[in-house]
């Protein structure tokens, strides 16, 4: 990873704000998701203009231009259009050039770490040296305003990063899917409304499963343990399913947390949490990252991170 | 399983104070678990004695005496 970037959308909401809506509470949101704010897309901003900013920070942080970049991923599930795809309308809208892979991809939470691995597999098949791989949501288009259990838990954004493909090592992931419908959003013209639906006791069982197994098995696939690994980033769902899987791990102050900033935000929360991390000057070049995502399908994808950024500005 | 390893388990689990943990006390009002603290439980009491409770006979169960009587009835 040689450049990353966000886009958070102007719109900030508090614990505080969302009580005014919906029957809930600031103790009751912060104590049981670690949640305290979110940001939804104000007027003029969207899926699609969050994920083109984060793409033009991340390339500009990786010190490139545009047209060097030989594939484009984006992972979303809420995207402007279901076609064109964010991807091909950020490929427009930066410049980037034509005769080169680019689509979106629907991984849900995990959609970050899948995007990353199939840009590493379109690099390697369709040649070429940096891919731009970008997560972003609006969610808040799809929510249920009136159901206090979800509409406090998501929020909008977008995080970026570009990669260099490196030829001395092969990406090290771990990537899989239990197919179901334990979290849900009905597609446009379902008899019901388009918005998260979500067994949530089911889910936390789901991840706090597959979160130890999967980090331990990218591990494996390195050849390294937990020692070697400066920094655990798993997707922001929940603090307490973090804080669980940290305990099991063992190292939890190498588990990081920004979830009471920008509640779940999908695809994003891993790049966001990266984005965070380099800006606090606790991402530093050489290190290493074992991330982790999961959730709508339900997928998972673990992936070992190199990290090659330049110092912060 | 004993009743001083169930007590442990749920100490552990909830971080609560080993005092409170009562065949009487409601798991939701004593001990402050809410529904994603049951299932933590839950998987806590399957790891230590391999009884694994279906989540919603879980939701039923009010208070701890609830869960140890129901381990009693479906121990190996």
């Amino acid at each position: 990873m040689i450049g990353i970037g966000r886009a958070l959308p102007g719109r900030c909401v508090t614990n505080d704000d969302l009580s005014k809506i919906v029957d809930t509470n600031d103790a009751w949101i912060s104590e049981r998701t670690g949640i305290r704010r979110r940001y939804y897309c104000a007027e003029g901003e969207s899926a699609n203009s969050l994920i083109i900013a984060a793409a033009r920070e991340a390339i500009g942080n990786a010190h490139i231009q545009p047209e060097k970049i030989d594939c484009v991923i984006v992972a979303t599930v809420s995207g402007d259009y279901v076609t064109p795809s964010v991807a091909c309308l950020l490929q427009a809208a930066l410049g980037i050039r034509e005769n080169i892979p680019v689509m979106d991809i629907n991984a849900a939470c995990a959609g970050f770490l899948y995007g990353t691995a199939a840009a590493s597999g379109m690099l390697q098949v369709c040649g070429g040296r940096y891919a731009l791989v970008v997560g972003g949501e609006q969610l808040s288009r799809l929510m249920d305003m009136t159901d206090r259990s979800t509409c406090v838990l998501f929020g909008d954004g977008a995080g970026a990063a570009v990669y260099e493909r490196d030829d001395t090592t092969n990406l090290c992931v771990d990537l899989g899917s239990r197919g179901g419908l334990d979290i849900q959003i009905q597609g446009a013209g379902s008899p019901e409304p388009s918005v998260i639906q979500m067994n949530g006791n089911a889910v936390f069982r789901f991840a706090v499963g597959v979160i130890p197994s999967s980090l331990n098995a990218v591990l494996e696939k390195a050849n390294l343990t937990m020692e070697d690994i400066d920094w655990v980033v798993c997707h922001q769902a929940n603090a307490r399913i973090i804080d669980h899987c940290a305990k099991k791990m063992g190292a939890p102050e190498k588990f990081y947390k920004n979830i009471d900033r920008y509640g779940n935000t999908s695809a994003a929360s891993i790049p966001l949490a990266l984005y965070d991390m380099y800006r606090e000057g606790l991402l530093k070049d050489g290190q290493k990252v074992l991330a982790v995502g999961f959730g709508g399908g339900l997928t998972w994808a673990g992936a070992l991170l190199n990290i090659h950024l330049g110092v912060t500005e | 399983m004993d009743f001083e390893t169930l007590k442990q388990v749920i100490v552990d689990t909830l971080s609560c104070d080993e005092d409170k943990v009562t065949m009487e006390a409601s798991l939701a009002e004593d001990l402050g678990a809410d529904s994603l603290d049951a299932v933590e439980l839950n998987m806590a009491i399957e790891e230590s004695c391999g009884v694994a409770i279906p989540d919603e006979e879980l939701g039923n169960m009010k208070t701890v005496g609830d869960i140890f009587n129901y381990l009693q009835a479906h121990a190996e």
